[in-house]
């Protein structure tokens, strides 16, 4: 609601600049007038460590920005920032993200809301810049809120909507925001950028409450609890993981209507589903290729689509479930592995196929691994993918298969 | 900052000026004669409720600090093991980003963290390091019971030459498995971080109220600080716990154990053990984690501390040689 007494409304969008992922990510975390930054670099995501240096050096953002000794420290350095009830921004890549990963843990445990870039790479060994999802995906179960964003307006634009919901009251937990390292990390788009007073409408003042450290609120943080109460916590966590998504339906209906109608689903985008037989479905930048092979296909009468999903933490059961299940078949592109899981397929395989169990007819999966250190997902690579989904509708014993895209032979 | 609301401290001449509020109370289930705990009820009696604590996983997490029985009257939380100087960096600078941008009043506000010797003096050293670059106002205390005394006793960087240990049993082939020479840690510190103003060790009850004077000049000093503090531990050094006190006496008198305090450079010793030194046989005699010493190894560790005191470039403090004798 605009303020009655203000004496013009202030435009929503103050200008266009051209900006990598990265830099889109550094100029929202200037709106969100972000407290404490503790940065460690590490590619792909360090770019956005140095924009927002910058923005400090320049006097556009006021915050504490600590050069940290480790990831550890890093991630420990926001945590207990966040503790004290500032508002923080951390983020690392590969195997950067790993190293912290200790920290990350008891981040989510101990509920306090840090938001995170990862600019999503492969993990050590060997040595490689290029992207991969599973640093990502450590945190997939220890109580994070997990996305994946695939423009930088889009990065821009969730890392307000993730200060909202991971702050909001009844969520309390850190947001790890990733995006394809070099795809998006390092590629220019037109971004526009809100104004500050736009902003500030959406997202509220941080606020731990009853939680925040300080000497008029004399509280005791993860005392050792033992088999006493641990259960009861992770209850307390897995409650809050769950509740997540209405709120996360709620952060995006305010954002609509503060910023104009941007989205239609909080959880994933569908493109030329309507009347579609077979879909591919993925996350991150490959939705590109993936789309522009379903234009192609289309032109020539093909009944397919693509399903681009962003959050994965919380999982959109039922949404997604409501979508998928109309399709004959399903290819999912995975751009981590999961070796030795079931079917030995990837990650978001597992998880789309578990999702679409409890229905009578379930679609065909299948899965391809595709893209793994930053080998490009061409959109003739899609399309083969998109003909093996078509062939698995109607081929008996498909459900399951798992092909690896590109690879050398 | 103006206006700023600052703590103001009254000195410690004597045993009546230490403030009889406690802090640190009861709750927690630390062993009888527990020099750590020691430590603790000592630093948060003379730094007052206007503190913030971060304490990492060790004894003083899991034997200290229970769920519903906290000892802690001032806000308190748990860090990782090799995050004690990171937690205290993140309290510090979120308190100067929202002191500095309006959102808290701007009030002084002291930030202490504290570990033991495995979670600051090996695991977190790197991130104590980091702290002593920075310049926000923090300590990190360091309470060194010469072992990973939470996990049962194993042996750490810091722990005495020759003792027995989880980690370093004396056996029939090789009866001293302990064969690591103690970290030289506040001298470590102190020498590798030349902005850091303040480095200290200290034993909690010896001399009387010494400790409790450091801290309250660490405090007093601006930008981040470090002490080490030399905390016997009855479970883990093996003796009867009405002798902790005396234990840590003798580690001190015998040189063993330096007792110094560097602010902005300048060295004072607590106990000047140049001039003075007991024999280290008696501190190692009176502890069951020596005992299979042989009367070879006693003269090794003597030999190592007279070196420290007579040949040190800086005694007990920079383990250099000579050059300040051309
Ligand atoms: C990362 C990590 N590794 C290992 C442990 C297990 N652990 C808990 S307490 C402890 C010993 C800590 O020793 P110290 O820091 O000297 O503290 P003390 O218990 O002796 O007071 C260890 C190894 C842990 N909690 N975290
Ligand atoms: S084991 Fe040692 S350090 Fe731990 S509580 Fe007992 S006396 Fe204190
Ligand atoms: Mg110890």
């Amino acid at each position: 609601m605009a303020n009655e007494r203000a004496p013009k409304a202030e435009a929503v969008w103050e200008r266009r600049d051209l900006l990598t992922g990265c830099q889109a990510v550094a100029e929202a975390v200037r709106l969100a007038d972000v407290d404490v930054i503790a940065a460690y670099p590490i590619r792909p995501y360090t770019e956005v460590m140095d924009a927002i240096s910058k923005l400090i050096a320049d006097g556009q953002l006021d915050a504490e920005y600590v050069i940290a000794d480790s990831e550890h420290s890093q991630f420990e350095i926001v945590k207990h920032a966040s503790s004290v009830n500032a508002r923080t921004f951390a983020g690392s890549s590969g195997t950067g993200w790993c190293y912290g990963l200790e920290a990350l843990v008891v981040t989510a445990t101990d509920r306090l809301p840090v938001l995170y870039l990862v600019g999503n790479r492969a993990l050590d060994d060997p040595g490689a810049f290029g992207v991969e999802h599973n640093d990502a995906m450590m945190v997939r179960d220890v109580g994070f809120l997990l996305c994946w964003v695939t423009t930088p307006q889009e990065a821009l634009e969730h890392v307000l909507i993730g200060y909202r919901v991971a702050e909001d009251k009844g969520v309390q937990m850190p947001m790890a925001i990733a995006m394809d390292g070099a795809f998006l990390t390092h590629s220019q788009h037109m971004v526009d950028i809100p104004s500050l007073g736009t902003v500030r409408r959406y997202l509220r003042r941080y606020d731990l409450s009853k939680r925040r450290m300080h000497p008029d609120n004399p509280i005791s943080i993860a005392p050792q609890v033992n088999e006493d109460w641990v259960m009861e916590l992770r209850r307390q966590n897995w409650e809050a993981a769950r509740s997540a998504r209405t709120v996360i339906k709620e952060a995006y209906r305010e954002f609509n209507g503060v910023f104009g109608d941007r989205y239609t689903n909080p959880f994933f985008t569908e493109f030329m589903t309507e009347d579609a037989e077979t879909i591919l479905i993925g996350l991150g930048t490959v939705a590109a290729p993936g789309r522009t092979a379903v234009t192609r296909l289309r032109a020539i009468g093909e009944k397919v689509g693509y399903v681009s999903m962003r959050w994965f933490r919380p999982f959109p059961t039922e949404e997604l479930r409501a979508c998928l299940g109309r399709f004959r078949s399903i290819g999912v592109i995975d751009r981590d592995f999961a070796h030795g899981s079931p079917d030995d397929g990837g990650i978001l395989m597992e998880e789309v196929r578990s999702t679409l169990y409890p229905l009578d007819n379930r679609p065909v999966v299948v899965d391809f691994i595709a893209g793994l250190g930053g080998r490009d997902i061409s959109i003739s690579d899609c399309m083969a993918m998109f003909r093996l989904t078509q062939q698995a509708a109607s081929q008996a014993g498909m459900d399951g298969f798992v092909k690896w895209i590109g690879l050398r032979e | 900052m103006a206006n700023r609301q600052s703590i103001e401290y009254a000195k410690i001449k004597g045993v009546h000026d230490v403030p009889l509020e406690e802090f640190y109370t009861s709750g927690h289930r630390t062993c009888q004669g527990c020099e750590s705990a020691a430590t603790m009820r000592g630093f948060i009696k003379v730094a007052g409720p206007r503190t913030l604590v971060t304490g990492s996983t060790g004894c003083m997490y899991v034997a200290n600090t229970s769920y519903m029985t906290t000892p802690w009257i001032v806000p308190w939380m748990h860090t990782q093991l090799g995050a004690s100087g990171s937690s205290a960096i993140g309290m510090a600078a979120g308190l100067r980003a929202l002191m500095r941008k309006g959102k808290i009043p701007d009030e002084e506000i002291n930030t202490i963290a504290h570990c033991g010797d495995l979670g600051g003096g090996d695991m977190g050293l790197s991130a104590i390091s980091g702290a002593l670059q920075t310049d926000y106002d923090l300590l990190i205390i360091m309470n060194d019971n010469e072992s990973a005394a939470n996990t049962d006793i194993q042996a750490t960087g810091l722990t005495t030459f020759g003792a027995n240990t989880t980690f370093t049993p004396p056996g029939k082939r090789i009866h001293i498995t302990q064969r690591r020479w103690k970290k030289n840690l506040a001298g470590m510190l102190a020498v590798g971080h030349p902005t850091c103003k303040y480095v200290a060790t200290a034993c909690a009850t010896y001399p009387t109220l010494d400790y409790l004077r450091k801290v309250r000049r660490a405090l007093a000093v601006g930008g981040p600080k470090f002490l080490h503090v030399y905390a016997p531990c009855p479970k883990g050094w093996d003796y009867h716990p009405r002798y902790s006190h005396d234990i840590g006496r003798m580690g001190v008198l015998s040189g063993l154990f330096p007792l110094f305090e560097i602010l902005e450079g300048h060295v004072t010793y607590t106990h000047d053990a140049r001039r003075q030194r007991e024999p280290v046989e008696k501190f190692l005699m009176a502890q069951g984690r020596f005992a299979h010493l042989t009367k070879d190894d006693v003269r090794y560790i003597q030999k190592m501390v007279d070196e420290m005191w007579e040949e040190w470039d800086v005694p007990g403090v920079v383990p250099t040689k000579g050059s300040l004798k051309t």
